[in-house]
């Protein structure tokens, strides 16, 4: 037995409720084998009184009709309003006064029909086989056996939808980080099957792990290009996991994969190396372990005149190391191609008590810094953002002291400070 | 014995004396400035005090090695790195990969190793410029050597920048830093005053072969 539903809303996913064998016919038409149903709700009345019911409450609009055959259903749901349950062997009857243009043919034997005076099924249905194909063909014969309700096939089934997640509930809480390995590389290892089977990638990893305490620990990975690469991905949960630890034993691990097409890149046989993106994922995890998060990462200026304003940018960035990026510096190397003079900044700056001789620096001395001012620049007066909560304003000087070196200070509200030296 | 009997035996086939151990020298990249090459797979060392030209003459190199497309990794034992002037001075920042190592030095030689082990890395510089020279003393030989073969065989440009030489006979090229003068314009004193820029000379030893370049100039505006 097949059912058909034709009409607005959610068609896909009504059929779905009730098998898993759903065709998507039209836009506005899904098919579904409802063979074994009666089992459940019992006569056929029942199951189209049951699809019915569901489908008032999830507010799909639809004609339902039950027939032997797929087509047929498609006929009756198309043609009839409401409910409509034709019964086996009564097919060719119960579509009779069905109009012709309900099977769509095409217009030439639209037109040939029309001439003929042949205008519902049931004229078509009681015309001689034998003539028909003589006539029109294999397409008249195919219209008459829709006619009769007699056309035999199966259906072409939707694709379940692809779910890339997994779970594992576990008997006894993991407290250690080795034996949760184990299990993760379970989980990873099977959603990249299913990923590599649509030839799909990913480019974000979740783990949601239950806690024995009843909370949730979740993490998220971003890569910066698509990978399936399954060894990475264990060690880059491990090296997270290490760093961010859940705070109590895990019942139960979850873990998704967003599915994205993979990159597909090839390097110019001119363009220099750059890092392999996954790889380079892998050894700034390890290095963060070492040096703390958000401390790795390509420096961005910030638009603002505020000293010593930048920031770190992630991921977004490397995956563009490895292909050619055609971006020029629009800046010159210096004057005459001569290298600039550098600062190195100290970070904090190092509060420093000045002594001043006519109102200009004449002996600095900071931590590790002490010396008389040999010769100076300034004041270079600058101040911004006054129009917010966090303003900032000082007077800055280039000075070389006694001790040889080159520094530049400033002078705040707060006091003075040694920024850097020129190296 | 044997071999040293074939290797004869060869050499007179092909009629002269065979250079049978010495390895091709290695490709040597541009710095910035036209005086100074640094060899590739190879550890240079550019050294110096305080305010000698040291961080100018790398952030040159990281210009003219992003400049060449490649991806350069900044190592930076005390968190001195100025992004603002690097960018003034041609440094592409988004080929710039900065580790901010907090003024720990092991820390900075742990993650320069794994950049090097990583790969794809035209340059690695380690910068403990900053860094106190017993604590830079404190660095066993065994670390450096450790590096020196991680980056042998590659194409990466390994640099480090230090008060004084630390790894010894582990680096190919050691840079010496000296402030030659500093050059201020307008009158002493006066509001024109200005730095101008630092004179800078470099003597390089490559190879236990000992030259000393022009003076370069860093100029400050």
């Amino acid at each position: 037995m097949f059912a058909c539903l034709h009409g607005n809303g959610n068609l896909t996913a009504l059929g779905l409720e009730f098998s898993p064998v759903v065709e998507q016919t039209a836009p506005d038409t899904v098919t579904l084998d409802a063979s074994g149903l009666e089992r459940l709700f019992g006569f056929p009345q029942d199951v189209a009184a049951a699809i019915a019911r569901r489908a008032s409450e999830t507010r799909v609009k639809a004609n339902i009709a039950l027939a032997a055959n797929p087509d047929a259903a498609i006929c009756a749901a198309r043609g009839f309003a409401g409910v409509s349950i034709i019964p086996q062997g009564d097919e060719a009857k119960f579509l009779g006064p069905l109009p012709l243009s309900l099977l769509a043919p095409s217009p030439e034997l639209q037109e040939t029909l029309e001439r003929w005076g042949i205008r519902r099924f049931r004229d078509l249905a009681a015309l001689p086989p034998l003539g028909i194909a003589k006539r029109l063909g294999p397409e008249g014969l195919r219209l008459r056996e829709l006619a009769r309700g007699e056309a035999e096939r199966k259906l072409v089934p939707l694709d379940p939808p692809p779910g890339f997640e997994d779970e594992i509930e576990l008997e006894y809480p993991v407290e250690l980080l080795e034996p949760l390995a184990f299990l993760l590389a379970r989980l990873l290892n099977g959603l990249a099957t299913r990923l590599a089977m649509r030839a799909l990638a990913t480019d974000e990893l979740r783990l949601r792990l239950k806690l024995e305490n009843r909370a949730t620990h979740e993490r998220t990975l971003r890569l910066p290009v698509p990978s399936l690469d399954t060894k990475a991905f264990l060690k880059l949960w491990q090296l997270d996991l290490a760093a961010h630890p859940p705070e109590a034993p895990i019942v139960k691990v979850w873990m998704g994969m967003n599915p994205v097409k993979p990159r597909t890149a090839q390097s110019g046989l001119f363009v220099p190396r750059a890092p392999e993106p996954v790889k380079l994922e892998l050894t700034l995890a390890r290095i963060q372990v070492i040096v703390g998060e958000g401390r790795v990462g390509s420096p961005e200026l910030v638009d603002t005149h505020r000293p010593g304003e930048f920031r770190m940018t992630g991921e977004t960035r490397r995956a563009g190391w490895a292909t050619d990026d055609k971006r020029r510096s629009s800046v010159p190397p210096g004057p005459g191609g001569l290298p600039h003079l550098s600062l190195r900044v100290f970070r904090p700056p190092r509060a420093a008590r000045v002594a001043l001789a006519s109102g200009q620096p004449g002996f600095v001395a900071a931590e590790g810094i002490r010396g008389k001012v040999l010769e100076f620049s300034g004041p270079w007066r600058t101040s911004g953002d006054w129009w917010t909560s966090n303003p900032w304003a000082r007077d800055e000087w280039d000075i070389a002291l006694s001790d040889g070196a080159l520094y530049r200070i400033y002078c705040e509200p707060r006091g003075w400070f040694v920024e850097g030296s020129y190296d | 014995m044997r071999a040293a009997v074939l290797k004869k035996q060869f050499e007179s086939m092909l009629g002269g004396h065979l250079d049978w151990r010495s390895r091709p020298l290695p490709e040597l990249i541009p710095s910035g400035l036209s005086e100074i090459e640094l060899p590739r797979g190879c550890l240079t060392e550019i050294i110096g005090p305080a305010s000698s030209g040291r961080t100018s003459l790398l952030v040159s190199i990281l210009a003219a090695a992003t400049a060449r497309e490649e991806v350069c990794a900044l190592v930076d034992a005390e968190d001195a790195f100025d992004p603002a002037s690097a960018a003034a001075a041609g440094v592409r920042l988004p080929r710039l990969l900065w580790v901010r190592c907090g003024h720990n030095a092991e820390h900075a030689l742990k993650a320069a190793d794994l950049l090097i082990q990583g790969g794809g890395f035209g340059l690695v510089a380690m910068d403990l410029g900053d860094t106190p020279p017993q604590t830079a003393r404190r660095i066993s030989l065994t670390s450096w050597f450790r590096l020196r073969r991680a980056v042998e065989h590659t194409p990466t440009v390994l640099v480090t920048v230090a008060r004084q030489s630390n790894a010894k006979t582990c680096a190919s090229l050691v840079l010496e830093c000296a402030r030659e003068r500093v050059a201020w314009s307008g009158a002493r004193g006066g509001a024109s005053r200005l730095l101008r820029g630092m004179g800078v000379q470099t003597k390089s030893t490559l190879l236990e072969s000992k030259r000393c370049s022009p003076v370069f100039m860093a100029t400050a505006i």
